[in-house]
């Protein structure tokens, strides 16, 4: 087991280090000039360009600009924003946010979907599982930014049940609306992997023998069926998670929720560099952490699942 | 000693029993393949067939706008029509600009459409290519390729997208292109882990060794024999990606950063009625509406496809 993490870890590596480096060549390395950016119409004096250039190590050669953007990382030394903020406060500030975000709605997605998702595996062909089909369908063909605009309209401004924005007090339950409009899409998603799954195991054999034990039926349900169908979607959801954060932008721009979606889009659409690749690398940090965690959790849904070799 | 005595049949010879039609191989036709066996089921499904006419007529609007509308979508604005309500001639009723609501959306249309079909298509030949690379030669092709398609994968699309597109060479001519850029980068990982899993599952099978050992070379047999019997799964998240990536260009659209605003489309409509959606939320809810319609035809058919190519989810 410890080798298999191990080795699982060593696999981050790469894929870590290609996805920073694809963003920081992106952000520093193509034609455009960040520095002279930052200036807009008036230009500075050569002088004040090559002291930011020094401080944010542009003069150097780019695989060393990325290596020192690396070293610093790892130490917490983010430097300072083009504003003067220190990046690292910034992150600070900004993540609790958007973790609290994402992990409010992996739950609501988790426990909707997977109820909705067996009532209606369980219930194959009956009324309720087709409309839930149905249903599925049309919440995946709704794009994110059309509910989040119909949803604060009307149970923000018309009905008054929520704040229709979130502001700078970001807490549980400010945020359970843009939450519940973030994970509403991959809830479809969740309901239907559910289902499926669900469907597929109560023919298996092992379910047999359970009733055939004569164990009840909610216990057969629950620990025979439930937990070999929350295999596959347990590995959605930890891909998901990392998806939520990213995909966050959308949703924290309409509900203005003060965390990293937010301060992203702001950050490039100021052309903020050095903001632009910290965020990001924590991002896909926390995204290949996440799918690492689903692997780790196979060990204990399915004993099956051998982690030598 | 062998027995000369006739032996009675209680059952009738199978010659003389309708039986024979329903065992007897059909050897004088053709069997019927999984495509023909798909089709057959298809036909019969209420959801393929809602989807393919919705989609047929997307298609025709697409092209041919002319033939729905003959207000101009753009100019012919009069501000004196600012947010009005549904009149003769024109049935939705006006924009903050006092531009024709149904006018706009259908000529919405062929963008969002022309954005879907294209990256599909692109996404089709980098995605194949590389999974059905993958797939067959396995190895350090293998590796290379899941390496790579993992750093892609590692960018959640609006990330990705808002990164991509504040390069230079696409901030400068934003466009159908730079949108269809965006998404086939950062779409096509998924294509290749789908068709690398379906060639895998092919790659060994007895034809392909009868053909390798015929003499056909490695790519022959994965061009001819493999990758036309792992078709399956690819056509359908094809189907299902080009709804998706529609939905993904309005997004972009919608904060900014998608199709310029000189280009009609339902994301840069959506965009625009956000403003007044408080005050006239017909400007937000009819090109929503024809966003969702158009996705929800492509997702329904894709999960009607999955439905009649896949054999094992057939059973159930």
């Amino acid at each position: 087991m410890i080798q298999y993490i191990l080795r699982r870890l060593l696999q981050v590596i790469p894929v870590f280090l290609g996805t920073t480096l694809l963003v920081y060549f992106m952000v520093f390395a193509l034609p455009g000039d960040p520095v002279r950016a930052l200036f807009g119409d008036r230009p500075p004096s050569e002088a004040v360009i090559a002291a930011i250039r020094q401080q944010y190590n542009l003069d150097q050669p780019f695989l060393v600009q990325y290596a020192l953007f690396l070293k610093n990382l790892f130490t917490l030394n983010l430097g300072v924003d083009f504003t003067g903020q220190p990046i690292a406060a910034t992150l600070g500030r900004i993540f609790p946010v958007t973790i609290m975000l994402a992990l409010e709605a992996l739950a609501i997605q988790a426990v909707f979907g997977i109820a909705f998702g067996l009532v209606a595996g369980l219930r194959k062909g009956k009324l309720f599982d087709a409309t839930v089909l149905v249903a599925s369908l049309v919440v995946i063909a709704i794009p994110t930014f059309v509910l989040g605009f119909v949803l604060q309209l009307l149970v923000g401004v018309q009905l008054g049940w929520a704040k229709p924005t979130v502001g700078a007090n970001a807490d549980w339950g400010n945020l359970l609306l843009p939450a519940s409009v973030l994970g509403l899409v991959s809830f479809a998603y969740v309901l239907r992997l559910t289902r499926a799954s669900v469907i597929e195991n109560m023919n298996a054999d092992y379910v047999r023998t359970a009733t055939a034990k004569g164990l009840s039926r909610p216990r057969v349900v629950m620990t025979h069926i439930l937990r070999n169908s929350m295999i596959p979607v347990v590995t959605y959801l930890g891909a998901n998670l990392g998806a939520l954060m990213g995909g966050a932008i959308v949703t924290e721009f309409i509900f203005n929720v003060p965390g990293v979606g937010q301060k992203l889009y702001q950050a490039i659409i100021r052309s903020e560099g050095p903001t632009i690749v910290a965020i990001v690398s924590v991002l896909v940090l926390v995204f290949v952490m996440a799918n690492l965690l689903v692997d780790l959790l196979y060990a204990w849904l399915d004993p099956r699942i051998r982690y030598e070799k | 000693m062998k027995s000369n005595r006739e032996i009675e049949h209680f059952v009738a010879p199978v010659e003389e029993t309708p039986l024979l039609a329903t065992d007897t191989v059909k050897t004088d036709q053709a069997p019927l393949s999984l495509w023909a066996d798909a089709w057959r089921k298809l036909r019969r499904r209420p959801l393929f067939v809602i989807a393919s006419i919705m989609i047929l007529l997307i298609v025709i609007v697409a092209l041919f706008p002319g033939l729905f509308t003959q207000t101009a979508p753009d100019n012919g604005c009069e501000l004196s029509n600012s947010n009005g309500g549904p009149s003769a001639g024109h049935p939705l009723g006006f924009t903050f600009q006092g531009c024709d609501i149904y006018a706009r959306m259908i000529h919405g249309t062929q963008a969002s459409v022309t954005v879907g079909v294209l990256s599909v298509i692109c996404v089709l030949i980098i995605g194949v290519t590389f999974g059905a690379l993958a797939g067959f030669f396995g190895g350090w092709v293998d590796a290379l390729i899941a390496r790579l398609g993992d750093i892609f994968f590692a960018l959640p699309t609006v990330l990705g997208a808002l990164v991509i597109t504040q390069l230079p060479v696409f901030r400068e001519n934003r466009g159908v292109l730079s949108v269809v850029v965006v998404l086939v980068v950062l779409g096509w990982p998924q294509m290749a882990r789908i068709t690398r899993g379906a060639v895998i599952e092919v790659r060994n099978a007895d034809f392909v060794m009868a053909a390798r050992s015929l003499g056909v070379s490695s790519i022959g047999a994965l061009v001819r024999h493999v990758l036309p019997n792992a078709l399956a799964p690819i056509i359908v998240l094809a189907t299902m990606e080009l709804g998706v990536f529609i939905v993904a260009e309005a997004t972009l659209s919608f904060l900014g950063i998608g199709l310029p605003g000189s280009v009609m489309s339902w994301g840069n409509d959506i965009s625009a009625g956000q403003q007044s959606i408080r005050t006239n939320p017909a400007v937000l809810f009819y090109p929503a509406a024809a966003l969702t319609l158009t996705v929800l035809s492509f997702i329904m058919l894709g999960d009607a496809l999955r439905d009649a190519l896949d054999p094992k989810s057939r059973q159930r």
